[in-house]
């Protein structure tokens, strides 16, 4: 299990260098210019230096080999140097942002909460939600119950949230006024009815992602008990005279939840992505608005320092979903 | 004993039984008016072929089979508890069966790989229903485990215990199953197929533990089997069903002495038996039913040799650690030589993962070998390139196990049995339906059935759909790999029959890979019996069959049941070896084989295995 982990692990170095790459030659085919905005007054010796002093004037190699150190070697020295209060990262340069001339990671690590609270907060609620509607549907296949649940899922899973989060602002914040339309970042919580307001104003968005994710997980916990139900080990346990909630919510519930392990794990970093537009729906200053921001202002270096951290987190989970496989089917523990 | 006094009272008495299943079709009755009792201390069989409705009753007296869809819509199934008083199952409401289930009566099911929670230890599984119905408490119910794995005779029963299921053979998970059912001393053990999964040896075992097992505890058994032989064994009263219908009821000696029904009759004399072959030479059909006119055949065969194999060793690495490394080889197949003669049929015999099937792959260099020879009229197959060998494979084919899985589901059978003459560009164009039809005639098989789709068809008649696929190439040798296992007895009778109308009609070889010592002895002009790899013992068929001289072979003989009840396994004189792991460090060097000749062309394997 430990030599599963590691080699993986080691597998997923190279990967994400190479993924790096791509993101930075991609990028760098894109036509823009960072001395685009500059007035048309300012000498375009004044702006060919300019361009020198971003770095640009440089080979693509070193340029990439520069943003690989800062990003990889002087950045972790960064954190280390916030949690221990050493000072390893003086005077070393650091990814900046073109846009706002501050170090990038600085401006991810205030947004990354709010991103965090809300887009983690409706993975939980999606979870919470779909996994006994899973079940539910996957016992009483065909019922009532089933057919409202797989018709509600269909139109959560086919309508994208650029559609419903217009949509639930409309009904909820407009029309009934029950919440606020908007996430209000500098809102703090200190008592109950700060606590409410908070609640509040996170529900939209919450509710907008969770959708996505209830319809998602539901679907596979549905068909990940009906592959189960019709097992020969199912109907031993029936013989052995556990009763229907035994047999269901024990045995077939740890080897359904072997797969649907997986497809949470997989479908988190998606998540991510969603949140994108959902942020810039309800203006959360996120980390998906900052890179919507930032595609706007041909922020190269901050571009590609979130769309890698995208990347990182769907290699991450990748991982993550393997081991917890792993820990869950007790067949490719020892292999 | 209190049964004694009961004696006349059955356990179980099942009147009148009617199931039915609801299909989109419309309903299918699955058991219809079936009657029959058992008695404390007795072994009742339910035998039939597939379809019959034996599994379907046996789920109906648990109550199990409204989880699958179906519905008992009449009859009584009257269940003498404990304290003797009668109830009627039928009406019984969930709750209460769930009382009984388990408890009262236990079941064992076929397919022991898939019968056990994988996510789940041994421990666990087994302790569930001490702790539901007699309300154990966990100290004791895991007391209570070790002693139950203790009477299926499992070795190691502490260590099993904290295993899981994949962790063990299918002999071993099969014994927790049993130790499951009998966990709370029931007074019925349903058996539904416990040994047709299994080996023959593994199979003698079982069945000699479930007849210890009733003597000890005066368990009643409900047995379930297809296998008239393993009826013999163990039954005391059999039913036999048709169809959901009972044909026949009786004593087993009446049944196996004076079959009444046509039915019956067929039953057990398409079970091949060992010894049937006596004093004759060579192979000849089995015949069916005295009205059937099977030709009177021989299959003489030539003495020319078709394939050459030279020790042929074949190894499968075993990687692991952090880089996946080569750790370890699997030796499959471990310098084994024979000699396939044109027109005759030479034998691999033995248990799972003895490399049987690992041979016959080798030969058609479906697996690569690591050395010797495989010669085909004098070309070593081995050494062919990519094209010459696309070329060799023209003259051998393969018909392989499951009749389900080798046939692709979503093909015409016309394209099935046309896609090789294709592949080679031998036939083209008007011809090949030609040639189809007249391939479904040497099959036997009607030519309507060319434009149909593999799941119309039953296992018999895909099994030909397969044969005449192999045979679409005119090859000179079929690999038969456990080609008629997986079929119901009567109809691999005739698939064994059309074998060898085949043989005899085009002067076929065939490297016959089987683990039934009875249909190897019909079919076969020589055998080989295989052990871990090796070649233990090799000679023509009479020879193996009356005098089988290396121990393992005589163990297998041994094993085999025999369909008379008169001859049933002596207790001692079961008593298998279990097989002992084929993987070996990579610094390994095996010995060559080395064989004593008993007489020409009849040699005993001289090293020593671990068997003898």
């Amino acid at each position: 299990m430990f030599e599963y982990t590691v080699r993986r692990l080691l597998i997923a170095v190279p990967t994400l260098v190479i993924i790096s790459l791509v993101i930075f030659l991609v990028l760098s085919l894109a036509p823009n210019d960072p001395m685009a905005q500059v007035p048309l007054t300012v000498p375009p010796e004044v702006k060919e230096k300019m361009r020198e002093a971003l770095g640009l004037g440089q080979p693509l190699y070193v340029q990439f080999w520069k943003w690989l150190v800062q990003f990889f070697w002087i950045e972790p020295q960064v954190l280390i140097d916030y949690f221990f209060g050493t000072n390893y990262s003086e005077d070393k340069l650091r990814v900046i942002s073109w846009q706002t001339r501050a170090p990038v990671m600085d401006t991810v690590m205030q947004r990354l909460p709010q991103t965090l609270w809300v887009v983690g907060m409706s993975y939980v609620v999606a979870i919470a939600i779909s996994i006994p509607i899973g079940i539910y549907s996957a016992y009483k296949q065909y019922s009532i119950f089933d057919q409202t649940g797989t018709f509600i899922t269909m139109v959560g899973y086919s309508i994208p949230p650029f559609f419903t989060g217009p949509l639930v602002i409309v009904i909820f914040a407009v029309y009934l006024e029950w919440f606020p339309s908007t996430y209000d970042t500098l809102h703090e919580v200190n008592n109950w009815e700060s606590f409410i307001i908070q609640l509040k104003q996170m529900f939209l968005p919450v509710m907008v992602l969770a959708i996505q994710g209830t319809a998602q997980i539901s679907r596979y916990m549905r068909s990940a008990i009906l592959d189960n139900l019709n097992q020969d080990y199912v109907r031993t346990a029936r013989a052995k005279g556990l009763s229907e909630s035994i047999v269901i919510l024990v045995h077939v519930l740890r080897n359904s939840m072997i797969p649907v392990i997986t497809v949470i794990a997989l479908n988190l970093p998606l998540i991510f992505g969603g949140a994108i537009i959902t942020e810039q729906v309800f203006k959360v200053n996120g980390i998906g608005q900052q890179l919507i921001l930032a595609i706007y202002a041909n922020d190269l270096p901050t571009i590609q320092t979130l769309t890698f951290i995208f990347a990182f987190l769907i290699v991450f989970f990748n991982l993550v979903a393997d081991v917890l496989y792993a820990l869950l089917d007790p067949r490719i523990r020892y292999e | 004993m209190k049964s004694k006094t009961k004696k006349n009272v059955p356990v179980l008495d099942v009147k009148k039984l009617k199931v039915n299943f609801q299909t989109k079709t419309g309903k299918v009755t699955g058991v219809n008016d079936l009657s029959f009792s058992i008695f404390p201390g007795e072994t009742v069989c339910l035998v039939g072929e597939s379809g019959s409705g034996k599994s379907v009753s046996s789920l109906a007296i648990m109550r199990l089979v409204e989880f699958g869809g179906g519905k008992i819509d009449a009859g009584t199934i009257m269940f003498a508890s404990n304290s003797y008083v009668q109830s009627d199952l039928i009406n019984s409401d969930q709750n209460k069966m769930r009382e009984i289930r388990g408890n009262q009566i236990g079941m064992v099911f076929q397919e022991p790989m898939t019968a056990l929670n994988p996510v789940f230890t041994i421990k666990r599984q087994l302790t569930e229903g001490l702790r539901v119905h007699k309300q154990m408490s966990k100290n004791k119910a895991d007391l209570e485990a070790l002693n139950l794995l203790k009477s299926v005779r499992i070795p190691e029963p502490e260590r099993r215990l904290l295993q899981y299921p994949h962790e063990l053979s299918g002999g071993m998970r099969q014994r927790i199953v049993i130790a499951m059912a009998l966990a709370c001393k029931p007074k019925i053990l349903i058996a539904d197929e416990p040994t047709t999964a299994l080996d023959v040896t593994i199979q003698a075992e079982i069945l000699t533990l479930l007849n210890r097992l009733k003597k000890e505890t005066g368990t009643s058994i409900l047995f379930i089997t297809h296998d008239m032989a393993v009826v013999a064994q163990i039954a005391d009263r059999v039913v036999v069903m048709y169809h959901g219908e009972k044909v026949e009821e009786g004593n087993v000696n009446e049944i196996f002495n004076n079959p009444k029904k046509d039915y019956t009759k067929k039953l057990i004399s398409s079970v091949p038996k060992l010894g049937a072959m006596l004093g004759k030479k060579y192979p000849e059909p089995l015949k069916l039913d005295s009205k059937n006119n099977v030709k009177s055949i021989k299959i003489v065969g030539t003495t020319k040799p078709l394939l050459e194999v030279k020790n042929l060793v074949t190894r499968f690495p075993v990687t692991g650690g952090m880089f996946r490394k080569k750790i370890a080889n699997l030796h499959a197949v471990e310098d084994v030589s024979f000699t396939i003669n044109r027109g005759q049929t030479f034998s691999l015999v033995g248990e799972s993962g003895c490399g049987k099937t690992t041979i016959a792959r080798s030969v058609l260099r479906l697996e690569e070998s690591e050395s010797g020879e495989v010669c085909m009229e004098g070309v070593d197959i081995l050494k062919q390139n990519k094209k010459d060998l696309l070329r060799q494979r023209l003259n051998m084919q393969m018909v392989f196990q499951d009749p389900y899985g080798s046939l692709n589901p979503v093909m015409k059978l016309f394209d099935q049995v046309a896609e090789p003459l294709i592949n080679y560009k031998i036939v083209i164009g008007h011809n090949l339906n030609k040639k189809i039809s007249e391939l479904f005639d040497k099959v036997r098989l009607p030519r309507s059935f060319l434009n149909r789709y593999p799941h119309e068809l039953s296992g018999g008649q895909r099994q030909r759909v397969a044969i005449a696929r192999a045979l679409a190439l005119n090859p000179k040798l079929l690999i038969l790999d456990e080609a008629v296992s997986a079929l119901d007895v009567s109809v691999q009778a005739s698939v064994i029959n059309l074998l060898l109308d085949l043989q005899e009609e085009l002067g076929l070889s065939y490297l016959f890979v089987s683990h039934d010592m009875a249909v190897v002895e019909r079919v076969s002009h020589y055998v080989g019996v295989m052990y871990l790899g090796r070649m233990v013992e090799i000679g023509d068929r009479q020879t193996i069959f009356s005098n089988p001289t290396h121990p393992y072979t005589r163990a297998l003989m041994k094993a085999v049941p025999i369909a008379d009840p008169k001859k049933r396994f002596n207790r001692d004189d079961i008593n298998f070896k279990p097989i002992s792991s084929p993987i070996r460090d990579l610094g390994f060097v095996p010995e060559p084989s080395s064989y004593n000749m008993i007489k020409k062309g009849h040699y005993v394997l001289k090293n020593n295995i671990g068997y003898n």
